[in-house]
């Protein structure tokens, strides 16, 4: 067991003893147990899951973060995070489809700043959507 | 000696002005209290970035090399000065107005900018005669992340740019409902952390995915968001705090005025009883004489 902290800037989402965790890093998702070596690194959307001290096993989705892990704490500071079983996946979809719209318009325009905000944004919309169907 | 008529339209104009107060009053306490939650939500967060950053600098070998902590000879520096946009707060604005032009005066030598966050600040500083770069106003009292994003990366890209060396931020810190403190915090470039005299120094031997300079270039944007982030919430608290306060006075003085007002109308009153009665016995004697 280890604990783990999950903060956004909205509140402190999850301050609890978890078994384990796994993260979507910068490099591809990784694990982490108790006592794991000392590590910082980016996190980039996608799915966060983990197990808490009774064995239940929370799946979140959350855009870009980090994560800190040392003297067996595991800290995530996230954007954002959303339990899966409350993602609203009309907003989710909304979104997706407006992130959609900005890539096509930036693309026909050459910017590249807004072009990668725009794709930014739409890999955030498109993780939701997906997390949301795992459950449902 | 006011009429009788005089003093109860002071009476009435005096009661309304009282409701009016009393309702600002419990506006800006239900605003303070959704405010100062804010403040508590964030501080956590920020706390924790603090933290990782200061791993960060103990754990990765080798010089920070992010244009964010680079230190230049001042030459060019900018205040960004935190005020309300709407009046009736007491002396919330006054204090900070107060406290930015003192401060100019001593730094007189350095070229200094302005930039302001809220109406006051701009309308104020408006004549000043140091230059005013950038105004951000029209928040409504809370915190609009997309606005507080704009301002980032509007400071951020002028000191990138080498337009200003130092930034500094003039904002009114909430301690507790009653008590505030005007501070001024460094913003850019960032203080190095200590790296010295850190308890984590034994555990240096941190694992970075991919490499520091990317976790930097991916950390210091949400920093310097997070630290203006809390210095809005701290401003925001702190205006609705004073504006309850002043709101809260005036409500006060409003009754106590009430209250002369009222014996002063009372007093008139009776004595136009007695004047009439007076009348009316002297006709009678007059009738009998």
């Amino acid at each position: 067991m280890f604990s783990l902290s999950v903060v956004t800037p909205e509140k402190v989402h999850y301050e609890l003893e978890a078994k384990s965790l796994i993260v979507p890093g910068s490099e591809g998702y990784l694990g982490v147990l108790a006592h794991h070596a000392p590590l910082i690194t980016v996190l980039k959307p996608g799915r966060l899951e983990f197990v808490d001290s009774d064995d239940k096993m929370h799946l979140l989705s959350v855009s870009v973060g980090f994560l800190e892990v040392s003297d067996n704490k595991a800290t995530i500071l996230a954007d954002a995070v959303e339990e899966a079983d409350s993602i609203d996946i009309d907003r989710a979809q909304k979104a997706y489809d407006r992130a959609q719209d900005r890539v096509t318009k930036a693309f026909e325009k050459g910017t590249d700043i807004s072009l990668e905000r725009a794709r930014k944004s739409l890999q955030r919309a498109l993780n939701r959507i997906n997390i949301y169907k795992e459950i449902n | 000696m006011a009429t009788l008529r005089d003093v109860k339209k002071r009476i009435k104009t005096v009661e309304s002005t009282e409701r009016i107060t009393k309702a600002m009053e419990m506006v800006a306490a239900s605003k303070l209290r959704r405010a100062q939650q804010r403040v508590e939500e964030t501080r956590p967060y920020s706390k924790k970035m603090d933290e990782m950053l200061s791993h960060l600098a103990t754990g990765s070998t080798g010089d920070i090399v992010h244009p964010y902590f680079e230190e230049r000879d001042v030459k060019k520096q900018t205040v960004v000065v935190f005020t309300s946009d709407r009046g009736l707060c007491g002396s919330f604005n006054a204090n900070v107005i107060r406290k930015i032009n003192g401060w100019m005066k001593k730094n007189s030598d350095v070229e200094t900018e302005i930039v302001t966050v809220g109406k006051k600040a701009s309308d104020l500083l408006k004549k000043h005669q140091n230059p005013l770069v950038g105004n951000f106003s029209d928040w409504g009292g809370s915190l609009e992340m997309g606005k507080a994003r704009e301002l980032v990366s509007f400071l951020s890209e002028r000191f990138v740019a080498g337009e200003t060396d130092r930034i500094i931020l003039f904002f009114t810190r909430f301690l507790s409902t009653v008590r505030y403190k005007l501070v001024d915090e460094l913003y850019l470039p960032i203080a190095k952390p200590d790296v010295s005299n850190n308890e984590t120094k034994v555990n240096s031997y941190y694992i970075f995915e991919p490499t520091p300079e990317i976790i930097y270039s991916a950390l210091m944007p949400s920093y310097v968001t997070t630290k203006m982030v809390t210095a809005l919430v701290e401003s925001f608290a702190s205006e609705h705090g004073s504006r309850m306060m002043a709101m809260g006075n005036a409500t006060k003085n409003a009754g106590e005025m009430r209250q002369t007002l009222t014996l002063e109308y009372n007093k008139a009153r009776q004595g136009q009883i007695t004047k009439e009665l007076l009348e009316v016995i002297s006709g009678a004697e007059a009738l009998v004489g």
